[in-house]
């Protein structure tokens, strides 16, 4: 557990300077939930490659890794209900308020935007009272 | 080459999800989850991220991007019904299974059927999203 935080600094170290990359280079926001979404509505026109390129990446660099450090998990529950619920929920949410926590809450805060820390806010709060009912009340994950 | 630069990014997106420990699910929850045993990782995850991003932020002022065209400009501070309902909708959905998107798909390959049943309902929701956006705008215009 004492190491935890050193790891969770490091890899947010890499998640930020990826985010630099993506802004200095290539001159976009590195919202996953914009990226991801835009491929499959359609929305990202003549950015469609260089997003799939950006999405080869996120899932290929991953799956490396984790041959090289030993099997992984994501620990998700085994309630496939809840999975499609929270899927649907997390693809729509994004959708609608245009990002998620790297888009409004690593992007959008650094650079001090209002949408940026109200999301954040809501998306926090509402992921804390959903423990609390759906962990702690009705038990179902 | 703008694809090359986008996946270098993507890659060590996935590389720091995976490192900081943030495509494990529990510890997303364990975060989110006040009256259980706080994890505090995401925050310094968000920390360690926000640092460069700040940094980048700055560079930016005064300069244009290095693959060329324009920066993307701060949106018009705009806080709107869509944002907020928006983000508890996600926020609900974040704080259920513990996965947002990006750790989704930088997971996916460990995730088991879980991880893949997530990511399908995920780009599901996200196809029917401008939909839900059209009909919300529709029925609420006059409020």
């Amino acid at each position: 557990m004492q190491q935890e935080w050193i790891w969770g600094l490091a890899g947010g170290g890499l998640i930020g300077i990826a985010g630099a990359v993506y802004l200095l280079i290539n001159g976009r926001i590195m919202g996953a939930s914009g990226i991801i979404g835009s491929v499959v509505d359609g929305t990202a026109g003549n950015q469609t490659w260089e997003r799939v390129w950006f999405i080869a990446g996120l899932f290929l660099l991953p799956t490396i890794l984790s041959f090289w450090v030993g099997p992984r998990d994501n620990f998700i529950t085994d309630n496939l209900w809840a999975i499609a619920a929270a899927g649907i929920l997390v693809g729509v949410g994004t959708r609608l308020a245009n990002g998620c926590t790297s888009g409004h809450g690593i992007c959008g805060m650094s650079r001090l935007s209002l949408r940026g820390f109200v999301a954040t806010v809501f998306y926090i709060g509402a992921g804390g009272l959903s423990i609390i009912l759906f962990k702690h009340l009705l038990r179902v994950v | 080459m703008r694809g090359l630069f986008a996946f270098v990014a993507g890659g060590l997106f996935g590389a720091g999800l995976l490192v900081s420990g943030m495509t494990d699910s529990r510890k997303v929850q364990d975060w989110l989850d006040i009256f259980g045993e706080w994890d505090p990782t995401l925050a310094f995850v968000m920390g360690g991220a926000m640092l460069p991003m700040a940094i980048a932020w700055r560079i930016t002022r005064g300069r244009n991007p290095a693959l060329g065209g324009f920066f993307p400009p701060k949106p018009e501070q705009r806080v709107g019904r869509n944002l907020v309902l928006g983000s508890i909708l996600f926020g609900a959905g974040w704080g259920l299974v513990g996965l947002c998107p990006g750790p989704s798909v930088a997971s996916l390959s460990y995730g088991g059927i879980g991880g893949v049943m997530f990511i399908l309902s995920m780009l599901g929701g996200m196809w029917v999203a401008p939909m839900v956006r059209s009909r919300l705008d529709a029925a609420l215009v006059t409020v």
